[in-house]
């Protein structure tokens, strides 16, 4: 009666941790969804009836075991790179992630170049 | 001769920021998503419409046959515009007309094919969203031509005069 017991609860915990990581995970995918019919919004933001269905998609897909990873590249394969805030590294993003990098380093050689040089 | 290397340096990334957002300014800020050209159809179970049975996506979409999948909902008023092209296109022997009922009642919907004729061989429901989202649709009305259960063209937004005789060459 004891081991019944204590699997209702394991199995009731369990579930609801389990639940509630698929709830916050469905969050965070949606969050770096662009609602394409929107301005400015995220799937995750929006009410409309375009970021509703992807809202239950996402979660049906995490519910068949996708990862997220999976699930992007599937959004991706139907909508496009504009669907993802977070574009991914490749030939056509290098300026827009290297640019930062680069502005940075050239703002620091020229702090180097004022005050460190000039100093000596 | 000491060539000065910073003003150089730095008029050269001014310029090619220049450059980026002049061409950025002549791009359409209307966003339409680039269609892989014979991508194939996903594969899905629906709802028919006037049974209620499942039905599995290649058991409606046959090979090496013309179909054309339409996106239509009773509360869509774009989609009443379009409705004439569809019933014509209904007439071609060739092409088999789709329709997927996009979060619709069912009693509108038939209310609405009632007053507007019925093109469709065959009707699909998704009461709530996800079969359009498999199709990579983001609203309606939205039309796909298929063929060999590929899709050949895409039509976002209500069928017109020049679509309507697009699909019309294409299917002949």
């Amino acid at each position: 009666m004891k081991i019944l017991k204590f699997l209702i609860v394991f199995v009731f915990f369990y579930s609801l941790i389990f639940s509630n990581a698929n709830s916050s995970s469905q969050n965070e995918i949606t969050k770096n969804l662009r609602c394409l019919i929107c301005q400015g919004q995220s799937v995750y933001d929006s009410d409309s009836e375009f970021a509703n269905s992807l809202k239950i998609v996402v979660k049906q897909k995490l519910d068949e075991g996708l990862t997220e990873k999976q699930i992007y590249n599937f959004l991706e394969d139907r909508y496009g790179k504009w669907i993802l805030y977070d574009p991914k590294f490749d030939k056509n993003t290098y300026f827009l992630w290297l640019l930062p990098i680069l502005l940075f380093l050239i703002g620091g050689a020229i702090i180097f170049k004022l005050f460190i040089i000039k100093k000596n | 001769m000491k060539i000065k290397f910073f003003p150089f340096f730095l008029i050269i990334i001014f310029l090619m920021i220049f450059f980026i957002f002049y061409k950025g300014l002549q791009n359409s800020n209307i966003y339409t998503p680039t269609i892989q050209d014979e991508k194939s159809i996903p594969n899905f179970k629906a709802k028919v419409f006037e049974t209620g049975k499942i039905i599995n996506s290649t058991q409606i979409f046959e090979e090496e046959k013309f179909y054309l999948f339409n996106i239509w909902a009773s509360w869509c008023l774009p989609c009443r515009d379009e409705h004439s092209y569809l019933v014509e296109l209904s007439n071609k022997k060739n092409l088999k007309i789709i329709g997927l009922n996009y979060k619709d009642d069912i009693k509108k919907a038939k209310n609405f094919l009632k007053e507007l004729n019925n093109p469709y061989n065959t009707i699909i429901t998704d009461k709530n969203g996800t079969i359009a989202v498999e199709w990579g649709a983001y609203g309606v009305p939205e039309t796909f031509l298929i063929y060999n259960r590929k899709i050949v063209k895409k039509i976002i937004g209500p069928l017109n005069q020049s679509s309507f005789l697009e699909i019309e060459g294409l299917v002949k």
